[in-house]
């Protein structure tokens, strides 16, 4: 059905022209199509994946996904493909392991699918979308109660290097559950430039989870070549739209580390010569983040969804940083971990202000969660943005210069502190254990902080002990 | 091969060029390769056509056929376009999803409307009149809320040889036609088109002195917006730019909304097309959606298509105006498009100047913005376009180019804040950074229509704020005791009326709109309330005792419970807060005589 089957058979040329960075150029090649997938074979049998970044009547440039260590300009065989890099879709994915490329790690063979797929994928047709409205609950306080995650939504964690992130998407991962269904999350899981250590990690708790033979783990490490993470998340949403929305299986997306993946694209466009615009970045960073990220979804008339978790550390600790940035406005909320938090020995490290969900209000309230837990996530919010504007003050005047009132505000923000956002690796509480905790804690302010909650609500949650 | 066809010399990415077509125009539209791509001609140069692309262009090479269409992009414009959804090239998605299944597809075609539908037309003119552009023809109930106007299209001119009867007509019927002075005569129908990137022309341009009602009281009230009129709504991830534009676009008293989401979330486009068809219009009583256009091109659709959104959301508009309507239009966000401008300019290598942006961007961002205006129409009625652009700066940062440049063209400035979204005091408008150049224009307006002393009662409320402002900065250094009770009462009446007044939950389902009177019921009671605390406090009492008064909470409350339009919930709070004062000031006075502390 498209130009990408009426291509030319698969095609060789012998030599190349030029090779920069991760880029290539090979001459007097005829009908290579934009973005088809090449096969570049050195001399003593090595191959190594790319794709058509530019194709001219006379040249076409590749962009190789492999080491270019050995590459001559004559002792090379290039194959074009005829198609855009593909993969075969199928269940055999999951209980697996590949690396970035999808080539299997653990010794089985490669997967064989019903058919192959553009990792590139095609855009949803949003009238084709179904509103996420299904919590997942995480049994976290701090995103169940304040930031609460819903089926189909893309809510990233926004991190700094040194703080438990890790930690915590596993976590999330072990956890997770839907309020009315039994059913388990199958997992994708990708890892763009992270530790053995890390993988291993995740590897555990999908082994705790019980889960192992539901997840399909991608692996581009630390020492893997940097640019087949360009590759890896395209990949594993490749394999999870297919078990989402062919096999109506409700899939977890985990990418970590999206941060990593960034520094490559900004590695190549630098190497590609264009113009760039913030902190060397491209300019197509947005729009390149987007065509992951918006992978996430429910489409109306298939029972599955896909649910993304990315992780990325962001850089100097700046949340302004185009990494940051550009994916908040992409997703759809964000969770924020912060270093003060973490040496103050508050597990999870989530600061609750800057932290978002954006489809929360949607999945919660009557007949999903409870009737209060807007208000009572409202009030937590605006006491405990107060109670930073009196931490700043009582760094200057001293805690004993604050009024009566303003001194119970800054205690309510230590139990906040210590007892709803911080919690055990392995506490796994309910949602409605979280709204409890939240009253028992609002308990401590007099009433007329109360403003966000409605008289109803005080009478009926407040007289909870 | 034709002079209009050509082929493909080199591809990257979104743009190609094509040699061999030198009768290709600029901005016409091309079809490419076998798919038949859309795009189009951006740059002319010699042989050779660069061409920006409206969709993927995976597998398209070298060799590929570009054929030009001889017109440049347009929208098409017609009955059936309010309540519907379009992506960035007017294609219809509701059509396209039920011919080709939820993924977009490339190389999809398809008419923006139906044109077998038949519409009910009722003729207004008659046979053998002299006709010029902009003159009624006919009307088309095209909703239950909103007449379609059929008019004769700009440049056309002549007498009216033909008018159809009474009836039922597809958009393909010819349903009138215009011989000109030549004697050719130009034959019309329900459809006509207008290119996207031409304003269509009007008569006069008035200036705008009604405001848009928004029913959002810190919009309307403090930097209140006019039918015609431009606004921007800048601010980082998360402090409700979305958010604010579905209020805007759910409640303004526009005639017709035009929604462009340009570059954003897949889902936000899902959250309003499921929302709308639910609520009612608090004016006209009908489905909201049915005054709604919605142009959706998300963030993982191309990038090109993206850039043209923008014109195909305001040529839409400019059709609805023309029919004297009030339209107004939201672009959410202004900056990816901007970003999609820098995008296709990076790939022509062009030279950029601030951020990688190219040069031009003010120039087209003020091209845009031009094309809003309250006017009389050629056909003679009065008709506006308010446009109100999102922006998001990197970083929450406004120094960046795009808002630097919107703010030189748009004349309201609602800014958005980081802190006041984290205590999520939604609309997170900043008081001190925004500005509305409006407010003396359409002070006229709310004199004669809702309240009298409008402009005393939002320069005292303006003032309060300011003076809290400057009051906080130092609390912050201080601490609030340390000020005395005259200061701390301004900061507590700014407290108020910040979340008395100013905050305004979108998911309250009785104060998402507030309508005018109850928006100057409301700050009138406020203000009174501080007044009458400062009173007390000039006789000496503590400024403790008047906090705790616990009519002050249930004043920050009557937002959300006062329901219906009677005045009577505002009544019953003024007496319980004069009583409450007064009772307050009979227990300080008989203390005090009595010679006990409060």
């Amino acid at each position: 059905m498209s130009a990408i089957t009426s291509l030319a058979a698969s095609r060789e040329y012998l030599g190349i022209k030029a090779i920069t960075g991760p880029l290539l150029v090979v001459a007097g090649v005829q009908g290579v199509g934009y973005q088809e997938a090449v096969e570049v074979t050195t001399a003593d049998g090595a191959m190594v994946r790319g794709r058509v970044l530019a194709a001219s009547r006379e040249e076409a440039v590749l962009e190789l996904f492999g080491p270019t260590v050995g590459l001559g300009l004559d002792n090379v065989k290039v194959r074009f493909r005829g198609s855009p890099l593909t993969v075969p879709v199928s269940e055999d994915w999951l209980g697996r392991i590949f690396n970035g490329l999808g080539d299997p790690l653990d010794g089985g063979p490669r997967p064989l699918g019903q058919e192959d797929r553009d990792i590139n994928g095609l855009p949803i047709n949003p009238t084709a979308r179904t509103y996420p409205q299904e919590i997942i609950q995480t049994g976290i306080s701090a995103i169940d109660g304040m930031n609460t995650l819903v089926r189909g939504q893309k809510l990233p964690f926004f991190s700094l290097s040194g703080l438990p992130h890790n930690e915590l998407a596993a976590q999330v991962v072990r956890q997770a559950r839907l309020l009315t269904e039994a059913e388990q999350f199958a997992i994708v899981f990708a890892a763009m430039g992270v530790q053995h250590d890390v993988a291993n990690l995740f590897r555990q708790a999908f082994e705790e989870s019980g889960a192992l033979n539901n997840v399909a783990m991608f692996l581009n490490l630390a020492d893997d070549p940097a640019i087949e993470r360009l590759v890896t998340p395209r990949l594993a949403l490749t394999v999870a739209e297919f078990l989402a929305f062919d096999k109506g299986r409700h899939v977890l997306v985990i990418l970590t580390d999206m941060t990593n993946y960034c520094e490559t694209l900004r590695e190549v466009a630098t190497s590609k010569g264009e113009v760039p615009s913030r902190k060397g970045y491209p300019g197509y960073l947005y729009s390149d983040l987007a065509s992951i990220y918006e992978r996430a979804g429910k489409i109306s008339g298939c029972r599955g969804s896909i649910t993304q978790i990315p992780i990325l550390t962001m850089p100097n600790d700046d949340i302004t940083h185009p990494i940051p940035d550009l994916t908040g406005y992409i997703t759809e909320g964000q969770i924020v971990l912060e270093r003060d938090l973490h040496q103050r020995g508050i597990y999870p490290p989530i600061n609750v202000l800057p932290s978002l969900s954006r489809l929360m209000s949607d999945g919660i309230g009557e007949g999903r969660t409870r009737a209060d837990h807007q208000n009572v996530a409202n009030q937590l919010y605006a006491t405990y943005a107060k109670v930073q504007r009196l931490k700043s003050l009582a760094a200057i005047v001293g805690e004993e210069g604050l009024s009566r009132t303003d001194r119970v505000i800054l205690q309510f923000g230590r139990t906040f502190e210590e007892k709803f956002v911080n919690q055990g690796k392995n506490d796994n509480r309910d949602v409605f254990a979280t709204l409890d905790l939240a009253w028992e804690i609002l308990q401590q302010l007099p009433q007329e902080e109360l403003t966000r909650l409605s008289k109803e609500e005080l009478e009926t949650y407040a007289a909870v002990p | 091969m034709t002079d209009r066809t050509g082929e493909v010399v080199w591809v990257s990415g979104a743009v190609l060029r094509a040699a061999g077509a030198r009768r290709l125009t600029m901005y016409e539209v091309v079809e490419i390769g076998p798919l038949r791509l859309l795009g189009e001609v951006i740059q002319l140069a010699g042989d050779e056509a660069v061409i920006q692309v409206f969709e993927d262009t995976t597998g398209i090479r070298p060799g590929d056929e570009c054929r030009g269409r001889g017109a440049p992009l347009s929208v098409e414009i017609g009955p059936g376009l309010l309540g519907h959804i379009f992506d960035g090239i007017q294609r219809p998605l509701t059509a396209l999803q039920q011919a080709q299944g939820v993924f977009l597809h490339r190389g999809l075609q398809a008419a923006p409307l139906d044109p077998d539908r038949l519409w009910p037309f009722t003729p207004k003119a008659i046979t053998g009149d002299r006709v010029k552009g902009g003159d009624l023809l006919g009307t088309v109930p095209e909703t239950i809320a909103i007449e379609h106007r059929l008019l004769v299209p700009p440049g056309v001119q002549g007498t009216l040889t033909y008018l159809a009867t009474p009836g039922n007509y597809t958009l393909r019927d010819r349903i009138a036609a215009v011989q000109d002075e030549r004697g050719t005569e130009i034959p019309l129908h329900l459809r006509q088109h207008w290119p996207v990137r031409r304003p269509r022309p009007c008569r006069t341009r008035l200036m705008p002195n009604e405001p848009l009602i928004t029913g959002q009281r810190v919009m309307d009230v403090l930097f209140p917006l006019a039918k015609g009129g431009t606004a921007a709504i800048p601010g980082g991830f998360g402090t409700g730019k979305t958010i604010t534009q579905h209020q805007l676009s759910k409640w303004c008293a526009a005639d017709i909304i035009v929604y462009v989401g340009c570059g954003e979330r897949g889902n936000e486009m899902t959250g309003i097309l499921n929302e709308l068809p639910a609520l009612t219009d608090p004016r006209t009583g009908h489905a909201l959606l049915e005054r709604t256009i919605l142009i959706a091109n998300t963030s993982n659709m191309p990038v090109a298509a993206r850039e043209a959104s923008i014109y195909t959301g305001i040529a839409l508009a400019e059709a609805y105006r023309d029919m004297g309507y009030d339209v107004a239009l939201m672009a959410d966000s202004t900056s990816r498009w901007a970003e999609a401008l820098r995008e296709i300019s990076g790939r022509l290598e062009e030279m950029p100047a601030e951020e990688g942006f190219p040069a031009y961007l003010a120039t087209r961002l003020a091209e845009f913005y031009e094309r809003a205006g309250a006017v009389i129409t050629l056909g003679g009625q009065k008709g506006s376009i308010s446009v109100i652009g999102a922006v998001s700066p990197p970083g929450g940062d406004f120094s960046e180019p795009v808002t630097q440049h919107t703010k030189r063209f748009v004349r309201c400035f609602w800014g958005l804040d980081k802190e006041l979204a984290a205590a999520r005091f939604f609309p997170a408008i900043n008081t001190a950074e925004s500005y509305s150049e409006y407010a003396e224009a359409v002070e006229p307006w709310w004199r004669q229509h809702v309240e009298p002393e409008w402009r005393r009662l939002r320069e005292t409320a303006l003032a309060l704020l300011q003076e809290d402002q400057q009051l906080q900065r130092l609390a912050r250094l201080l601490g609030e005791e340390a000020l005395p009770d005259s200061q701390r009462l301004v900061l507590e009446g700014a407290r108020w009326l910040r979340d008395g007044f100013l905050q305004q939950s979108a998911y309250d389902p009785v104060d998402m709109f507030c309508p005018p009177a109850k928006q100057m019921g409301l700050l009138r009671l406020i203000l009174q309330a501080y007044r009458q605390a400062q009173e007390l406090l000039a006789q000496g009492m503590p400024l403790y005792l008047i906090r705790e008064l616990p009519e002050i909470t249930d004043l920050m409350r009557l937002k959300s419970q006062w329901r219906d339009e009677s005045g009577e919930p505002l009544n019953l709070m003024e007496r319980k807060l004069t009583e409450g004062f007064a009772a307050l000031r009979a227990r300080y006075v008989s203390d005090h005589e009595s010679g006990g502390q409060p």
